[in-house]
């Protein structure tokens, strides 16, 4: 087995995406390879979302298809919502949540077991939110929760980390430091595909871009710089390179 | 005391005993998830329901209520959470539609086949509970314990995945928990407990069974885990009280149960307030 060729994690065939009411995205095709970091950015409403849910399997494709690899196992992958609708008086610990994303680690056995909750812990110290380990989730500041929804995300991930625009309510220090964890969760292995506004450190951090909506862009980030389209969102075609 | 202690001697008051605890354990449990998953509205259609499945039964002058009323609860509650999930039929609309349709007809067919002279009674015993729950056979008793068994054994075995499920069904589902199969258990079991609490209160009050100890425990805790066991030690202890005030004072069991529960709920709002 060579290196260089990597293995195809998911592959999207000319697929179409929306609801009854209509497509919203169409001929959309990419692959994302083990190890991959695809940013998707696009303006509000173009679909971001709707895309990471019918890649999660959460919703059915309009036409054509999405091919998971037999590696990619349905328990390998964490998810951070971009919404995540809790009900006002919901009882649940930050542990207690933290905790159910490692479900999909526990298999047939009915029970945390002495490693997922080391795995817990570990998320929650890499997020510093073991101080409210005891506290009510309702009763978090939103960028608190945002970061309880990432340990969630990260417990469950292993080997695909799927972002909703996760830097949204976070401090820029907490910003900066989600960045470098995700970086070095990229490094370590695990294929990341996040979804983000933030266009310059997108371009940045990933391997790969998607751009959606009127026109469909999709290729590396160097390509993407080089593009007419990545250099009209840079802000850097008057500069005229 | 003495009174209570005379009593005790019987076995029908022990079984009473015996079965009440049970049920209120089994539905003060289930009703954490019901509550939180907004689903208290199914256990209120069920127990509609399970009221013209006795209708049925009754008319089929089945030896045994449960034999047809459990499998027709069951598959309503399964009925219900599909049309839950179907985005044309509004869910609590169907459930509204079903609940009162099975009282109608519960009610015409008692009248049109009826099985004893005492109509109305019965009918009212159905709807508020009866003294039933004192004439308990051990086969009914036994039956009894093997469904609450099942039903507890089922709950604390899922009970990570039914705390997955209840706070976040979409993370759940997307990270390889089989969402689908794990609702289809919870109305499963609701069913189960409707059919057993209605033994105990009657088919209008067994809801109340279900939603009180949970809102109490909601009140106090603020972890699911503590919410669970404080609505489990809630719903026992307010099951007992109402049932030895029934049995001294000659009052109507269901009513005894579910005004004890309201006074419990009350009291723990009360303190809410004060910590
Ligand atoms: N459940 C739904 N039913 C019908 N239409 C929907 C639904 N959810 C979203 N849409 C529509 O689909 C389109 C794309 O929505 P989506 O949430 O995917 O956008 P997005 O790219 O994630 O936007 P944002 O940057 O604001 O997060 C929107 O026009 C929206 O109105
Ligand atoms: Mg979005």
């Amino acid at each position: 087995m060579t290196k260089t060729k990597k293995e195809t994690l998911l592959d999207v065939k000319d697929v179409s995406l929306g609801y009854e009411d209509g497509a919203i995205i169409e001929h959309l095709s990419f692959t994302v390879q083990a190890g991959d970091y695809l940013c998707i950015v696009g303006e509000n409403g173009s679909g971001k979302t709707t895309l990471m849910k019918t890649l999660l399997g959460l919703q059915e494709p309009l036409a054509g298809t999405i091919e998971r690899s037999a590696a990619l196992k349905d328990n390998a992958i964490g998810w951070l919502p971009q919404q995540t609708v809790v009900q006002r008086d919901f009882p649940a610990s930050v542990r207690e949540i933290v905790l159910s994303g490692c479900l999909n680690r526990t298999g047939r056995y009915p029970f945390y077991r002495k490693e997922e909750k080391e795995r817990a812990d570990r998320a929650m110290a890499r997020l510093g939110i073991t101080h409210l380990k005891d506290r009510c989730y309702r009763e978090l500041s939103g960028g608190q929760q945002q970061r309880v929804l990432l340990a969630r995300a990260l417990c469950a991930a292993e080997q695909v980390l799927l972002l909703d625009e996760p830097v949204t309510g976070l401090d820029p220090k907490v910003s900066m430091e989600l960045y470098e964890m995700i970086r070095q969760l990229n490094r370590s292995g695990i294929t990341i595909i996040m979804i983000s506004h933030d266009i310059a450190s997108a371009v940045q951090e990933a391997t790969h871009i998607l751009h959606i909506g009127q026109n469909i862009f999709f290729g590396t980030k160097e390509a993407y710089t080089n593009s007419r389209m990545g250099k009209y969102f840079l802000g850097t075609e008057e500069s005229g390179e | 005391m003495e009174r209570l202690f005379t009593y005790l001697q019987y076995p029908f008051v022990r079984y009473a005993l015996i079965v009440g605890v049970l049920i209120a354990l089994c539905s003060s449990l289930l009703g954490v998830t019901l509550v939180l998953k907004r689903f208290s509205f199914i256990g209120d259609g069920l127990s509609h329901v399970a009221f013209g499945g006795i209708a049925i039964a009754g008319v089929l002058n089945v030896s045994n209520d449960m034999l047809v009323v459990l499998p027709v609860t069951v598959i309503s509650a399964v009925l219900l959470l599909r049309t839950g999930q179907n985005k044309k039929i509004r869910g609590d609309a169907a459930i509204a539609m079903i609940s009162v349709a099975a009282l109608a007809f519960g009610y015409l067919l008692m009248n049109m086949f009826p099985t004893s002279s005492n109509l109305s009674g019965d009918v009212c015993s159905t709807l508020f509970g009866s003294t039933s729950i004192l004439t308990l056979s051990i086969r009914e008793v036994w039956l009894c314990i093997v469904l609450a068994a099942a039903v507890l054994a089922m709950y604390v075995l899922y009970y990570n995945r039914i705390f997955a499920v209840t706070f976040d069904e979409s993370f759940a589902q997307a990270c390889g928990t089989k969402a689908d199969r794990y609702n289809l258990l919870i109305a499963v079991i609701t069913a189960v407990i409707i059919v057993l609490a209605m033994n105990l209160v009657g088919s209008l009050l067994c809801s109340a069974l279900i939603i009180f100890p949970a809102l109490s425990a909601m009140r106090l805790y603020h972890s699911f885990r503590n919410v669970t066991i404080a609505s489990a030690v809630l719903g026992v202890v307010s099951a007992l009280a109402g049932l030895i005030l029934a049995i001294l004072t000659d009052l109507p069991v269901g009513s005894a149960i579910v005004a004890v529960q309201v006074l419990v709920f009350g009291i723990c709002c009360i303190l809410e307030k004060h910590i």
